[in-house]
């Protein structure tokens, strides 16, 4: 009640910002798209038809909207491609989402248990790789990873491999690649989460006969689910959509949604079936988000 | 696991220590807790400084300082949550300094209680029973008849975040409690709760105290708090253990100039012993005390000796007395040989009594308090008017420190 207050007589407009920006950003676009979606390819300029022309009277337009068909989607669901791709971005997604939580989590519980003045350091770590272009740390990965990069001749010198081992276009190193890329989004909201825990919760659980393990598993991992769920969200959306790492750094063998999506614009040109690919999979997001929301207001609720 | 020996040397072997004086040796004399010596450095600093304390089973001990004085990080070392640098701490006899606060039998009440968030008021109080390996009959009774100890009734099922402040703290009070401890520490436990509540809450711990006989060490900067609750009081400053008194005594006869007016208020006169002469006016002994700012003091003889000529002579507020012209000369007021003059400057009411400052023609401020004892108080003195303050040789302290 007291942040309605808040958004009382002319500050009220102020809530209209985000409103207005989700509006012009996101949901104008996304009507385009999802009105080329409906759309049929042609060899025209735009290379789609039909064009709504509002110059052309009532009539002009009706029989555009009569000239909407769900035929791409109808496609999608028919041609193994995609459901392939969307499958295979799923299982990428949730793997890379899984090692980023084994190596984020023990990372961000050690930063939150350095020396207060260590923890600035350690944060500038973490962020310090964004100032160089993500393409280029990319290419550097390339380089790292070819038949004579850097991770073959350490294995060679530590006699762990005898033979220059195959690293680029495979999983490996779109994985490798992923993982390095989205770590920070997984390490600061657990980061987050963690240096905020009141340090008395565990010398609560310590005094009343709980070892360090149980207090983690009782106390410190409970309390960090949100910043879990905050950290997987992070990775997991963006990097379903993945375009640039698997396109670098994996196989051609098999594609990601992204990968898809981009061929059937740039390559086949078929405007409407790549718009089809993108609004599917923003459903696909979406579903995930929705549920995830619905279960955190939930639990407010439940809380109060 | 809490009576668990592997660490501590068994009680023998602790009072076999050489250097330590007789007493020790028998079974019966070993304190619940001893403190022996114990220090503790943050860097440079000496949180806490040599401070060698015996506390009995049953007791109600109030630590009482100032914040940063060393009170809580003393009592962090007896949960164990710090490690002493030198010194002992014996349970028992037993020296549990070197072990993990899950190790001891000793629990803590949290100054903010620090309940676990996501966990019902059943669950808070059950962890340290699970913990112990209690079977899951045993736990429900025991949470069952903690909640009846603290009058939870009802809210079993609530997260902390649905609590009241002084629900909190009934909720930590009886996470404490369930392992039953051999002694429980409370860290500022009522600073939380608002006034009211405060006063109330002070006399249940008092009474939950003494029905189960568990020995509570109370960390507090309250000395109200102090007073009320404790049977012995530890004053702390700068990390030494200054002063430890009952409540009374740490009031009427305080070591040094600080605990008496960090206890509660007082009037301090520097000046110098007379040498004595012969006793003129003598009925009891007395030292004559020649003060600055107070002129003549005559002061009963303390009991143990004073060593030093340069003294401050301390007096309560509420042992001065104010009247227009003096006390009424009878056999009552007798004693009341000591006589200031002077002009009434501050008047505060605060209900029970009244607070009087009154500028001494020696410039000196004099602190007095009167209970208002008749509804329509004759004795009522307002500003600027001309009082005689005055009190006994036996309302005045000689502090040498």
């Amino acid at each position: 009640m007291s942040a309605r207050r808040i958004f009382a007589g002319p500050a009220r407009f102020a809530a209209i910002a985000p409103w207005l920006w989700m509006a012009l950003f996101f949901l104008v676009p996304f009507g385009f798209v999802l009105k080329i979606s409906l759309s049929q390819t042609a060899v025209a300029q735009p290379p789609y038809l039909p064009v709504f022309d509002l110059t052309e009277g009532f009539a002009a337009i009706k029989a555009a909207f009569a000239a909407l068909s769900l035929d791409n989607y109808r496609l999608l669901v028919s041609d193994n491609l995609y459901v392939l791709s969307y499958l295979r971005s799923m299982v990428v997604a949730a793997v890379s989402t899984t090692i980023l939580l084994l190596i984020g989590y023990p990372v961000a519980y050690a930063m939150a248990r350095l020396p207060l003045k260590w923890q600035g350091i350690a944060m500038m770590l973490v962020i310090v790789p964004f100032w160089t272009s993500f393409l280029i740390r990319i290419y550097a990965w390339i380089n790292i990873l070819q038949h004579d990069g850097l991770l073959n001749q350490i294995l060679l010198a530590l006699h762990i491999v005898s033979m220059p081992v195959v690293w680029l276009s495979t999983d490996s190193a779109m994985y490798i690649g992923i993982v390095y890329s989205y770590l920070p989004f997984m390490i600061l909201p657990l980061y987050a989460t963690l240096a905020k825990m009141d340090p008395a919760l565990l010398e609560a659980a310590g005094d009343l006969g709980a070892s360090p393990q149980q207090t983690f598993w009782l106390v410190t991992f409970p309390l960090s689910l949100p910043g879990v769920g905050a950290g997987a969200l992070l990775c997991f959306i963006p990097i379903l959509g993945e375009f640039v790492i698997p396109d670098l750094l994996a196989g051609s063998d098999s594609l990601m949604i992204g990968q898809t999506l981009w061929l059937e614009f740039f390559t086949n040109k078929d405007w409407p079936v790549a718009a089809a690919v993108a609004v599917v999979l923003l459903v696909l997001l979406v579903a995930p988000l929705a549920l995830y929301d619905r279960l955190q207001r939930r639990q407010l609720e439940a809380a109060r | 696991m809490t009576d668990e020996p592997a660490k501590s040397e068994p009680p023998s072997e602790a009072v076999a220590e050489p250097g330590k004086a007789a007493p020790e040796a028998g079974a019966a004399d070993i304190p619940l807790l001893r403190i022996d010596a114990v220090v503790k450095q943050f860097g440079g600093f000496r949180a806490v400084d040599r401070v060698s304390l015996d506390i009995g089973a049953g007791e109600f001990f109030a630590l009482l300082g100032p914040s940063g004085c060393g009170k809580t990080t003393l009592l962090r070392m007896l949960a164990g949550f710090e490690t002493p640098d030198e010194g002992r701490i014996l349970l028992d006899g037993w020296d549990i300094a070197a072990l993990l606060p899950h190790e001891r039998p000793v629990n803590m009440m949290f100054q903010n209680y620090a309940l676990f968030p996501h966990l019902s008021v059943r669950d808070n109080i059950a962890f340290g029973l699970k913990r112990a390996g209690m079977p899951a009959s045993g736990i429900a009774t025991r949470v069952a008849e903690m909640i009846a100890l603290v009058k939870l009734e009802g809210l079993e099922q609530r997260k902390p975040d649905q609590l009241s402040g002084g629900q909190k703290q009934r909720v930590a009070l009886a996470r404490a409690l369930a392992r039953r401890p051999r002694i429980l520490l409370l860290d500022e436990p009522l600073a939380a709760l608002d006034k009211k509540l405060r006063e109330s809450t002070q006399a249940e711990l008092m009474a939950l105290q003494r029905r189960l006989g568990t020995t509570f060490i109370v960390v507090t900067h309250d000395q109200d708090e102090a007073m009320t609750m404790a049977d012995r009081i530890g004053v702390m400053d700068s990390g030494r253990l200054e002063q430890v008194a009952k409540p009374r005594e740490l009031y009427e006869a305080p070591a040094s100039r600080w605990i008496a007016g960090f206890v509660g208020d007082i009037n301090l006169f520097e000046g110098q012993i007379e040498p004595r002469e012969s006793s003129r006016l003598a009925m009891a002994p007395r030292l004559t005390i020649t003060t600055r700012d107070a002129g003549t003091v005559y002061v009963a003889e303390p009991r143990h000796p004073v060593t030093r000529t340069n003294v401050s002579v301390a007096i309560r507020p509420e042992k001065i007395k104010l009247s227009r012209h003096g006390p009424v000369p009878n056999e009552e007021n007798a004693q009341a040989i000591n006589r200031l003059e002077g002009v009434v400057t501050d008047v505060g009411y605060l209900g029970g009594f009244t607070t009087y400052k009154v500028k001494l023609d020696s410039g000196a401020v004099l602190r007095s308090s009167m209970a208002n004892t008749a509804r329509i108080d004759v004795d009522a003195y307002s500003r600027s008017q001309r009082v005689v303050a005055w009190f006994t040789p036996d309302d005045c302290l000689v502090l040498e420190q």
